[in-house]
């Protein structure tokens, strides 16, 4: 079955400073997938770039297909449908994603009148019938109000109410819960997933948290200064992670069971993006590293069903993953 | 709500009466206006017969209380140099100030403002850098440089228009040319500086992940939050429109309030000088009002603060 998004070779330079060096990604209909990395591996501008919502001094190359149909550099009342209307983006800081100055039921009515073929009346029920899907108390009445006058997660209802408005295929959620505290974070997760069922959405999480991508993604993508490193069904790469960078993430999680230790970090810093290695980014901090790693940047590459990893030492760990014996 | 107009009003009477005060305080202390205006071959005896005349040989607590006693009572004072009413020379001279600063301040605002937002919607570009150039000259360049600029080449050199004088039409046009350029060169500067800083806002690139066309992101989000910090500019504006031609009515000859300032400035015209100020500290202090209950229609977030203030 043909992809619902199908990313391939996105790039991405800033005054000539390569951040997105390359992106591979694919999306099912329907799918969860979770993206994961650290700040500045390139999660967030992968799908900013996909919809053209980068500033113009970016330079964006590659491709990016929406049910088969080329989107990057579509001429901008193409992309002004896709957003939005296919594809729907919330951000981080919900505080500052809503315009201060525009009650709710303006920014509502907009994304409503931009997507969906209402008049009049049948707006503002929609409006109201949306905040009431998100659990917005009292919506009729709340509509009239202004952002300032709800709180950080009420706002990212909002958010994700406005993002429904169009019925998208797909919600591109950028670390959603981010500036939320820890309750408010799993009910805004808890929204998300039950709503992603209801309409059948594709979900794209974007995310450094690994608990919060391990229990709401099908399918996880790590990436590492602007590269996809390692792709698997989350409960596979949780288990059992190929790339040493992914194996190391997973490694720094503190265990629940078991005794206490330290907890471990590793080693290095992420290589500035204007003075990348020449081979893999991941090189100088890798343990398994080796003369060739430093040669060419590998390429991601399936090493099992489901699963592709870019590491040319994961050979010896595919072998382990199918049960080979190592020779 | 009431409360909260209670003490901006409150604030506002106080900063009137302590401009009036300083004033009142400055002119008395810096010249005597018994010299100033009879010159100082005038025989003693007609000196001393002038200050009794204006309660000038007085202690100045005493004068001061007198002026603010007669304030109450709606006199603003007579004019030391003819004897009329220091209020009817100022008014008869407002028309003319009007003449120049109303056309000038709409010439600041259709150009300075869509001149801002042009550069920040296009920032880098040589037209960005153009306009950010001619505002930098705009407002560097003082007014009597630029208005003797004009003159030199309009008025001298090309003979287009008069150098001076108010017998026309075409005598204003420099006078308000001088006005516009200026004010329109730092209104250009406050919009594209409170665009930029809007179009960085995260609302902004939500609006446009909405799919909201760029046109619109930009009238119905940006514009309205821009609106904010550049309301304040022009309210300064509008604060200036009676006295804020000094400098230009001196060097283009233009009779208005400006001119009158200073000629009674260096007459000691006591009288006059303080109504002129008095008028000017309620233009500001009024627009200043008007530009705070706008913040509040602007933006909601203030509304909801003033109504609890």
């Amino acid at each position: 079955m043909a992809p619902l998004v199908n990313i391939e070779g996105l790039s991405v330079a800033f005054n000539g400073v390569p951040v997105l060096r390359g992106v591979d990604l694919a999306l099912g209909k329907g799918e969860a997938l979770g993206l994961v990395g650290e700040s500045g591996s390139g999660k967030s501008v992968t799908w900013l770039a996909a919809l053209g919502l980068l500033p113009r001094h970016a330079k964006v190359t590659g491709s990016v297909r929406l049910n088969g149909r080329e989107i990057l550099g579509a001429p901008a009342a193409q992309l002004d449908r896709v957003r939005g209307g296919r594809v729907a983006m919330i951000f981080q800081d919900p505080a500052s994603a809503l315009n201060p100055v525009l009650t709710i039921r303006k920014q509502l009515c907009e994304s409503l009148a931009l997507h969906r073929d209402l008049q009049g009346n049948a707006v503002k029920a929609e409006a109201r019938r949306l905040l009431d899907l998100v659990g917005i108390p009292d919506a009729g009445r709340r509509l009239e109000a202004y952002p300032h006058e709800f709180s950080g997660g009420q706002v990212q209802r909002i958010m994700i109410a406005m993002a429904l408005a169009g019925n998208p295929d797909v919600l591109i959620a950028d670390e959603p819960t981010t500036a939320l505290d820890a309750t408010i974070q799993a009910q805004i997760l808890e929204l998300l997933s039950s709503i992603r069922c209801e309409f059948g959405m594709a979900m794209v999480l974007i995310s450094h948290d690994l608990g919060v991508v391990a229990e709401n993604c099908d399918r996880v993508a790590v990436m590492y200064a602007g590269r996809i490193v390692e792709e698997a069904p989350s409960n596979q790469l949780f288990a059992d992670p190929v790339h040493p960078y992914a194996q190391s993430l997973i490694g720094a999680l503190p265990p629940l069971d078991g005794p206490r230790r330290r907890l471990t970090a590793i080693p290095g810093t992420v290589p500035d993006p204007a003075m990348m290695p020449d081979g893999c980014a991941f090189a100088p901090r890798c343990a398994l590293a080796s003369d060739p790693c430093g040669l060419a940047a590998p390429t991601l590459a399936p090493i099992a069903n489901e699963r592709a990893v870019a590491c040319i030492r994961a050979e010896a760990s595919r072998r382990a993953l199918l049960g080979i014996a190592a020779e | 709500m009431g409360r909260y107009l209670a003490i901006r009003f409150g604030r506002a009477a106080l900063t009137i009466v302590l401009v009036v005060t300083f004033a009142f305080v400055v002119l008395r202390l810096s010249g005597d206006p018994a010299l100033m205006i009879l010159g100082p071959e005038a025989p003693p005896e007609v000196l001393a017969a002038f200050r009794k005349a204006w309660g000038l040989d007085d202690p100045i607590w005493f004068q001061y209380l007198d002026y603010f006693g007669a304030i109450a009572k709606g006199e603003l004072g007579r004019s030391m140099r003819d004897g009329r009413p220091a209020i009817e020379l100022v008014l008869e001279r407002i028309p003319a100030t009007l003449a120049l600063t109303l056309p000038a301040f709409f010439f600041k605002v259709v150009l300075g403002i869509p001149a801002g937002i042009y550069a920040a919607l296009h920032r880098g570009s040589a037209i960005d850098r153009a306009v950010m150039m001619t505002a930098v000259a705009g407002f560097t360049v003082p007014s009597f440089v630029l208005a003797l600029l004009l003159v030199l080449v309009f008025a001298v050199q090309l003979g287009w228009l008069p150098s001076g004088g108010q017998d026309s039409w075409r005598h204003a046009i420099l006078p308000i040319v001088t006005l516009s350029l200026g004010g329109a060169a730092v209104l250009a500067r406050f919009t594209r500086s409170a665009m930029l800083e809007v179009l960085g806002q995260p609302y902004i690139r939500t609006a446009s992940a909405k799919g909201v066309p760029w046109r619109k992101v930009v009238t119905s989000h940006a514009l309205p939050n821009a609106a904010i910090p550049t309301v304040t500019i022009l309210g300064f504006m509008v604060g200036t429109l009676i006295a804020g031609a000094v400098v230009v009515e001196s060097v283009f000859s233009w009779p208005g309030v400006g001119r009158l300032l200073v000629v009674a400035v260096a007459n000691r015209d006591l009288a006059v000088v303080q109504c002129i100020l008095l008028l000017v500290a309620m233009t500001m202090v009024t627009s200043n009002l008007v530009v705070d209950f706008l913040y509040g229609f602007l933006d909601p977030r203030l509304r909801a603060k003033g109504a609890h203030a």
